[in-house]
């Protein structure tokens, strides 16, 4: 193992006395306690670290935050493994595994690197141009594009890593641990309010951790520790380290997730990440401000970097990133990063400043130390490939936008750009905050706000020290005060040295200096000038248009560091200023954040509620296949040992028509309704009449929407004068519930009518078959079950098996059958009950799928399954329930042209060849190829035991008319046609004999 | 996401609610005598505005009950908690 050979000796937040081995791309590197990842490569002399994502240029470490564009690693293997983070952020552990995302072979030489040759094929809009033709090439073009555009490897195996969700209310909510953040939290948690403060990073300090300023007599990095301990001493008080917030939403409702043990390998069986559900009452945002680098040719080379970025590599972990640097920009901090240089030990060659007048405390101070100050000039290349070996400069024309006199260059291995700082406002305008242009600064600024938030320090567009604390203070102080939180005791007053910072000189582009050059504006997309040149010429020249056409600005880093230039370049371009150009949407979340943290536990069988009736565990036993209906577990039918689903379904068909069969009813939706006029609410939610239905009477009703489609179905029955039981779909039953209760609570809050669901509380079983009767006398006590007595569509309350029950003569089967429903805790029993009994009538549980076959045998429709929300009772050939002589609700719209269509689809039945899918599509005149016109679609289909053939269930155009017709099912995918002619859709016992048996 | 105050329950996050459109809307008295024209007015139209709109809400996974609100749909803020068969405010009071 190499010794790190960029690292200095004394100073930093590094604990040397404690190394760390990692492997990056397959080889052995050491590091500190307190490195990340990019400090430790850096600190190892590794330059090139990524390819870019087009051209895949070799590159190196450009920032030393979140908005790293280059240095993006795939971290650790396996099931945990996790593309696209950047080596910036992430904290060095023992034994910590990464990889380059965008390279193949290898980072060092890399086949793909042949598309920066030929990049004339690649500008902007390549992808759209290009790869469209032919049509039918496009699936073998993306499979190679989609390899040579990687973004690393989504994990293919399950998440094992533990998440959590946690809500949280606060009154202050501050986001973000510099020296604002902190003064603002410091500020409300002493006036008593409860504050959280959120923060990226490992430990308070935001730029303290890597300018090296001091407050007071102290270190900046030592105030924010003594911040830290006097805040963790408060008890209304919570400090979050390693957590962002990601998302701002509606009234003060704030997302962020917490990194808690991602620095350390996430070991397993801990918690990895958890997600902030805040909801505050005010909101400080103290996010700071991101540096912007300056445009030139070949501005990418691996030894190009933020100057903030040099200066925290040296001041944070102790990381010589270069050994002879040039500084180039447009402000003073370049000037105060060349100062942190010398003091390391790195050979500054000169700092190279556009503004012709480089006046101010640092650029004196640099002078002074005898470094070369190149006034009134700037960058037009960087030299070098793999690693960077000098720069070109020149000299700027009088009015700074073009070049006069000749080329110098200059040896170095190390540029520092700055560009000035672009205030992070990401979340403010997520709020609905609006933004306004600071020309003297040129950038955008938190105006007017939405929600109660404020801004404070660099975020706001103050960007010295002083400035951020006091700023800092005073948002908090207001934060909570507006809360009647009352601070106690004088805002101290932090004495800060800040000397006269000259103003800053926005240059968003230079001419070229040589044909061809590659100035990238946005180095995670490989966006250069020339692209969004090119897309402006084309018509792109709205901002969001030029962010698509050119991809300026998306991918992990969305363009942090590139943004403010492609829009500068582009007001530039249009001749128009930059606030009329507008910035893009900003859109949550801030950062990528982790699928597995949005889930948290609600992942597996915690993923969605399973609801199981009072029989299940005997189901299970008896081996059952299950159905999933809505939540429900159903037994979709049960196989005997050796049997197949045919043979099973095919068997208990059978018994229903022939003997007694046994089905668990238990998820059937269930209302109970009680009240004076519950009859005549039941006459406006159905469509026939419920004036006359006698007590102990059933009767079938059909629900339509106001539109005047079916929406459910089902029995219900008179218990008593005032009192009603209703049942619905299974699948229908939460929303037919809802749906009453608008009516009733919105429409008609004058009806007394009181709506209970009781689905939990009734367990149901039914059963059919001509021996049905027979079965259910042997249990049944106190109730005469003979046809005179007990006929079709009645209720009796009785006991069955020694249980309390109700029991209805109703059928979905066509066969005589009985539904029985007693209290849930004792359906197992009742149930056990007739499985003792039955074995002498050779009783056979079936399941849902048995049931639909029976059914359809009978042209009974299934809503939601022969249905789908554009079907009516004349369609269906239901106007038999429909009432003339009342209003309902849907009624009206059954009078309107188009439902009254005599085309409109018609539900017949189908006799085709062999069984076909359910939804296939119905034509009348076959063709070989299409289009053809189709009529209408199969909505069920089953083979039928009692006819000893497929049958099927269909929509068709002016259906009723066209029985008799033979029409055709094409089913291309399956290479078949299949023939099938049109009958009524009830196919057996058509006078419904049986059921009155 | 909405932080609503249900009249019955107090303040609680948009998850535990559903909205029910526009508040207001009375179901015709007579829909056999409505044109077509009038009768779609009333099942589809809906006046969708950029600002104050009564809304009807339901505490769903609550008490389950129905009431309305004002709320602005541009900055999403809620004026006004009220009881269902309450009137609408007068615009511009």
């Amino acid at each position: 193992m190499k010794r790190q050979r960029n690292r200095l000796d004394v100073g930093a937040r590094i604990d040397r006395s404690r190394r760390l081995r990692f492997h990056f791309n397959g080889k052995p590197y050491e590091g500190f306690a307190g490195d990340t990842l990019a400090s430790a490569l850096l600190a190892n002399g590794v330059r090139v670290v990524a390819r870019s994502f087009k051209y895949h240029r070799p590159r190196g470490i450009y920032s030393a935050g979140m908005e790293e564009p280059n240095a993006l690693v795939q971290l650790g293997g396996g099931a945990s493994s996790e593309p696209n983070l950047r080596a910036t952020q992430v904290e060095l552990f023992d034994g910590l595994e990464a990889a380059s995302v965008n390279c193949w072979p290898s980072v060092n030489f890399d086949i793909w690197a042949f598309n920066d040759r030929v990049s004339g094929l690649l500008p902007a809009g390549f992808y759209y141009k290009t790869f469209m033709w032919p049509k039918s090439f496009w699936h073998s073009y993306e499979k190679v594009i989609r390899k040579g555009a990687g973004l690393g490897t989504a994990p293919e195996m399950p998440d094992h890593n533990i998440y959590e969700k946690r809500h949280q209310h606060c009154d202050v909510l501050v986001v973000g641990g510099g020296p604002a953040g902190i003064s603002a939290a410091l500020a409300a948690g002493r006036s008593g309010a409860r504050v959280i403060l959120a923060d990226e990073q490992a430990e308070l300090g935001g730029a303290l951790l890597g300018n090296g300023e001091r407050i007071e007599a102290a270190s900046g990095v030592d105030w924010a520790m003594g911040a830290r301990a006097e805040l963790d001493g408060m008890d209304e008080v919570r400090v979050l380290s390693r957590t962002t917030a990601f998302g701002y939403y509606d009234h003060n409702y704030v997302l962020m997730v917490e990194r808690v043990n991602d620095h350390l390998g996430a070991p397993p069986g801990t918690l990895r990440q958890r997600l902030w559900k805040i909801r505050a009452r005010q909101v400080v945002l103290a996010t700071g401000s991101i540096e912007r680098p300056m445009v030139f040719a070949d501005n990418d080379r691996p030894g190009v970097m933020l100057a903030g970025a040099a200066r925290t590599y040296i001041n944070r972990f102790g990381v010589k990133p270069g050994n002879r640097a040039v500084l180039y920009g447009n402000n003073d901090h370049i000037h105060q990063v060349a100062l942190d240089l010398a003091d390391a030990g790195v050979r500054v060659e000169a700092v190279v400043d556009v503004r012709a007048k480089a006046v101010g405390e640092a650029v004196a101070a640099v002078r002074e130390r005898g470094i070369e100050v190149m006034a009134g000039h700037a960058v037009g290349g960087a030299l070098g490939k793999k690693r960077l070996r000098g720069v070109e400069v020149l000299a700027l024309n009088e009015k700074g936008d073009g070049f006069a006199g000749d080329i110098r260059r200059l040896r170095c291995d190390l540029l520092c750009l700055s560009g000035g700082w672009t205030p992070t406002v990401h979340l403010f305008s997520q709020s609905g905050g609006k933004l306004d242009y600071s020309e003297n600064q040129a950038c955008f600024l938190p105006g007017e706000a939405r929600q109660a938030v404020s801004v404070a320090g660099a975020a706001n567009g103050v960007f010295a020290l002083k400035g951020c604390l006091g700023e800092g203070a005073a948002a908090g102080r207001s934060a909570a005060g507006k809360l009647g939180f009352r601070e106690v005791g004088a805002p101290e007053a932090l004495p800060v040295a800040q000397g006269e910072a000259g103003a800053l000189m926005p240059v968003w582009r230079l001419p070229p200096v040589s044909k061809g050059e590659r100035r990238f504006v946005d180095l995670h997309g490989d966006v250069t000038v020339s692209d969004i040149e090119l897309a402006a010429r084309e018509g792109y020249s709205a901002n969001e248009h030029l962010k698509r056409y050119t991809s300026t600005g998306m991918g992990p880093d969305q363009g942090r560091t590139g943004n403010m230039h492609a829009l500068g370049i582009l007001a530039d371009i249009r001749g128009e200023s930059i606030p009329a150009v507008g910035t893009t949407t900003f859109r949550p979340p801030y950062t990528p954040v982790p699928y597995g943290v949005m889930a948290g536990r609600d992942v597996g069988v915690l993923a969605d509620p399973v609801r199981m009736t009072a029989m299940h565990g005997w189901h299970e036993r008896s081996g059952a296949v299950f159905d999933d209906v809505g939540q429900w577990k159903r037994p979709w039918y049960f196989p005997r040992t050796g049997e197949g689903m045919a043979a099973a379904v095919r068997r208990e068909c059978i018994a229903a028509r022939s003997g007694v069969a046994i089905l668990d009813a238990s998820t059937l939706g269930k209302i109970d309704i009680q009240g004076p006029d519950a009859a005549k609410f039941l006459n406006r939610v159905y469509t026939n009449s419920w004036n006359k239905l006698a007590v102990g009477r059933c009767r079938y009703g059909l629900m339509l929407g106001e539109d005047g489609m079916v929406m459910d179905d089902g029995v219900t029955s008179r218990l008593a004068e005032n009192h009603y039981f209703m049942t619905t779909t299974s699948g229908g039953a939460a929303r037919v519930m809802a749906w009453l209760e608008d009516w009733l609570q919105c429409e008609w809050p004058e009806l007394k009518v009181y709506l209970t669901s009781v689905t939990e509380q009734w367990a149901t079983l039914s059963i059919s078959g001509p021996n049905a009767r027979r079965l259910l006398s042997e249990l049944a006590e106190g109730v005469d079950l003979e046809a005179d007595a007990f006929p079709h569509m009645v209720v009796r309350s009785g006991k069955v098996a020694g249980i309390e029950a109700r029991i209805s003569r109703v059928s979905f089967t066509g066969e005589l059958g009985y539904e029985v429903s007693v209290a849930t805790s004792y359906g197992l029993a009742l149930w056990q009950a007739f499985q003792r009994v039955g074995e002498n009538y050779d009783l056979t549980p079936i399941g849902t799928e048995a049931l639909h076959v029976l059914r359809a045998e009978k042209g009974y429709i299934a809503v939601g399954h022969d249905t789908d929300g554009s079907v009516t009772p004349g369609d269906l050939g239901m106007d038999w329930i429909v009432s003339k002589k009342k209003d309902f609700i849907g009624r009206r719209s059954l009078a309107r042209a188009d439902t009254m269509r005599t085309d409109r689809k018609h539900f017949v039945g189908l006799l085709p060849e062999t069984r076909v899918p359910e939804g296939a599509q119905i034509v009348a005149e076959y063709k070989r190829r299409p289009p053809m016109k189709m009529i209408g679609h199969v909505t069920s289909c089953y083979d039928s035991a009692a006819l000893g053939r497929p049958i099927a269930l269909a929509l068709i155009a002016g259906g009723r008319e066209r029985i008799g017709e033979t029409v055709t099912i094409p089913l291309t995918l399956q290479g078949r046609v299949v023939k099938a002619e049109i009958t009524s859709p009830v196919f057996y016992d058509p006078k419904g004999e049986r059921l009155n048996g | 996401m909405l932080r609503i105050e249900c009249p019955h329950c107090g303040a609680r996050d948009e998850a535990e609610f559903s909205c029910g459109g526009e508040a207001h809307i009375a179901r015709p008295k007579e829909p056999d005598k409505l044109s077509d024209a009038e009768w779609a007015d009333y099942l589809y139209m809906r006046t969708n505005p950029k600002g104050i709109l009564a809304e009807r809400w339901c505490h769903t996974f609550g008490c389950r009950r129905w009431f309305n609100i004002e709320r602005d749909t541009v900055s999403h803020e809620i004026l006004r908690v009220y009881a269902m068969g309450e009137p609408r405010r007068e615009s511009g009071t």
